[in-house]
């Protein structure tokens, strides 16, 4: 009883802010022929392109977060470690525009990276406008939502656990694999979630750094509100996305509840 | 390597050789060595900070020497990592794996070793019977009481059945009365199975109940290494004379010394005690344990004045005062004195202990 109870204001705040703008959504596809034009097979390529970039950033902020907070925790000295964290934590204070521009810079033809590659006499490429462009700037603005948790979680494991496991023969790569991921399963999934849902739905780095050659989800939702003129289709895909995201939230839970088991 | 035989009478036997070993500008142990015979229960006892505990992250191989040799077993395990030398550690925090169950805690090792299922299963048993904790295997570490977590940290490592095992201040955690209970299922643990076991304290009596030998460090060094008694009953300086609890410690000046004699002056009385090993020096330090001082209102000894009395259960705890000199005796309970009494001391000579240092 008092465990709902103390539920009611999430429920609450869940219900005006996800639930309510979902039926504002619902109430504007207009007629159900709306859902047979969802049924596109060029919105199924897009929609198989976005999740496939989503899940790729979120293994490549996996695979550079994990090592970053594992430092961050083991390498480290004590007194480093609020610096060092403020670093991590830096770019989230700086709007999304701003750093998206810095890499228009960075990436684009003349820009440093490929006068970088041309002094080790390469040619060129320009990387602005390519999906090269779009997975790096993925990774670069959802990383620190995958090093925060996966920090947390580290920093609550007790050092002791990888003497025990060493002494009991363990190598490193079995501690890794044996004790470490598995107590660290909860930072992990939680990063995984905060970067694979908003990386779906991503407007602003395909935007910036995509260019107009190649769709995506959020550019396309976007689209149907402005340029192409139809908010009816825009809000069915923008509630079949968030059906979808739902989803994949779903599983995460349960393989956590499984995970913790 | 089994069938040599020299190689399996040296399981269990351990060989520090000068080993030293800094943490930043600390130097934490100063060329240590340490020999330990298959089967002993060796403790290394001392206050925190003192390298005992550096010591046994050394010998299990968890930090790096600086200099030195490390062999187990007649091996040299100085560049062995912690994960393939034959030594295995019970940890203060017992450090349980929080994911795994009481059993899968236990199996972690052989798991490693690729031991068959059906063999882990019995050997675990095994195992968690000698500990008797038959009955927990499916528990969580989270589920299970501190005396209970204590019997699985050693139940995991000698499933393994280690050539040494090392126990870092195991009972530290646990309280007074289940303390002293494992302290003797530890010993009889020990003495059954014969495994070498080093164990590191700060608590005299647990060292004293427990170890064949006692290594006393100070200061990342081994200031004395002997069998509890001679510890307790002859400590080899100021410092573990002090550790041991002897209260009456004096300083003398050496009279004479010959045919292995010393006649020493402590200024309210002259004592001739057996002269240890080292060179006649001109000043010594006596001391001897309360128990040994006897106190009686019209027998032999000096004559002093009491001047506290305590009663503390066990003992009456009587101070003396002999020509300036403070006394402590440890008397058997049921005695009583008056501060303030007539009375006379006397000490066995044969229970003072000669301080070298």
């Amino acid at each position: 009883m008092k465990s709902t109870r103390l539920l009611a204001p999430a429920a609450a705040a869940l219900l005006v802010l996800f639930g309510l703008p979902q039926l504002i959504l619902l109430s504007r596809t207009g007629g159900h022929d709306i859902w047979t034009r969802l049924f596109d097979p060029l919105y199924a390529t897009i929609f198989a392109r976005s999740v496939a970039m989503a899940a790729a950033t979120t293994v490549a902020t996996l695979v550079v977060g994990f090592p970053v907070a594992w430092a961050l925790v083991r390498a480290v000295p004590d007194r480093w470690r609020g610096p060092f964290l403020l670093l991590v934590t830096l770019p989230l204070w700086t709007s999304v525009l701003v750093k998206l521009y810095a890499w228009v810079f960075l990436l684009r033809t003349g820009g440093l990276l490929s006068r970088l590659l041309e002094m080790f006499g390469s040619e060129a490429p320009s990387l602005l406008y390519t999906t090269t462009a779009v997975a790096i700037g993925q990774l670069y603005v959802e990383l620190p939502y995958m090093i925060l948790p996966i920090y947390a979680s580290l920093e609550r494991l007790d050092p002791s656990l990888l003497d025990a496991a060493s002494d009991l023969g363990a190598t490193p790569f079995t501690t890794l694999r044996r004790i470490v991921i598995p107590l660290a399963a909860p930072g992990i999934i939680a990063g995984s979630v905060l970067v694979f849902v908003p990386s779906l739905g991503s407007v602003l780095v395909p935007d910036l750094l995509g260019g107009a050659k190649t769709a995506w989800v959020g550019t396309l939702i976007t689209s149907q509100f402005g340029a192409a003129r139809d908010p009816a289709l825009g809000s069915a895909m923008a509630f079949a996305l968030s059906l979808i995201t739902l989803g994949a939230f779903l599983s995460f839970g349960r393989f956590l509840a499984k995970a913790q088991d | 390597m089994a069938s040599d035989p020299s190689s399996r009478s040296a399981r269990g036997s351990l060989a520090v050789t000068g080993v030293s070993k800094s943490r930043g500008a600390v130097r934490v142990l100063e060329e240590v060595s340490l020999a330990v015979e298959p089967g002993e229960f060796v403790t290394l006892l001392g206050p925190s900070g003192c390298g005992k505990t550096t010591l046994l992250r050394l010998i299990a191989g968890l930090d790096a020497v600086d200099s030195g040799r490390i062999a187990v077993s007649g091996a040299d395990v100085t560049a062995m990592p912690a994960h393939e030398r034959p030594v295995h550690t019970v940890f203060q925090s017992y450090a349980l794996f929080p994911h795994l169950t009481v059993f899968e805690n236990v199996a972690f090792g052989l798991r490693l070793r690729g031991v068959s299922d059906a063999d882990i299963r019995t050997r675990v048993a095994k195992v968690l019977g000698a500990v008797r904790l038959e009955n927990l295997e499916d528990r969580m570490p989270a589920q299970i009481s501190g005396g209970q977590g204590q019997r699985v940290a050693l139940a995991r490592a000698l499933v393994l059945e280690p050539d040494i095992l090392l126990l870092d201040e195991p009972l530290a955690a646990l309280d007074a009365q289940l303390r002293s209970a494992m302290r003797s299922e530890l010993v009889q643990l020990q003495r059954s199975l014969g495994t070498t076991f080093i164990l590191v304290t700060h608590d005299l009596e647990e060292a004293i109940e427990c170890s064949s030998r006692i290594a006393v460090m100070r200061a990342g060094r081994i200031e004395q290494m002997a069998e509890p008694r001679a510890i307790f009953e002859r400590p080899a300086s100021l410092y573990v004379a002090r550790l041991v609890g002897m209260e009456n410690i004096f300083e003398g000046r050496v009279l004479s010394g010959e045919a292995g004699r010393l006649n020493v002056d402590l200024g309210f009385a002259n004592i001739v005690v057996p002269a240890g090993g080292g060179a006649a020096a001109s000043a010594v330090h006596l001391a001897v344990h309360g128990e040994h001082v006897r106190v009686s209102r019209d027998g032999e000894g000096l004559a002093g004045t009491v001047t506290d009395v305590r009663y503390l259960g066990e003992t009456l705890r009587c101070v003396v005062t002999v020509c300036e000199a403070r006394l402590v005796a440890n008397l058997p309970p049921r005695e009583t004195f008056a501060v303030g009494e007539a009375v006379r001391v006397d000490i066995d000579p044969a229970a003072w202990a000669v301080l070298e240092r």
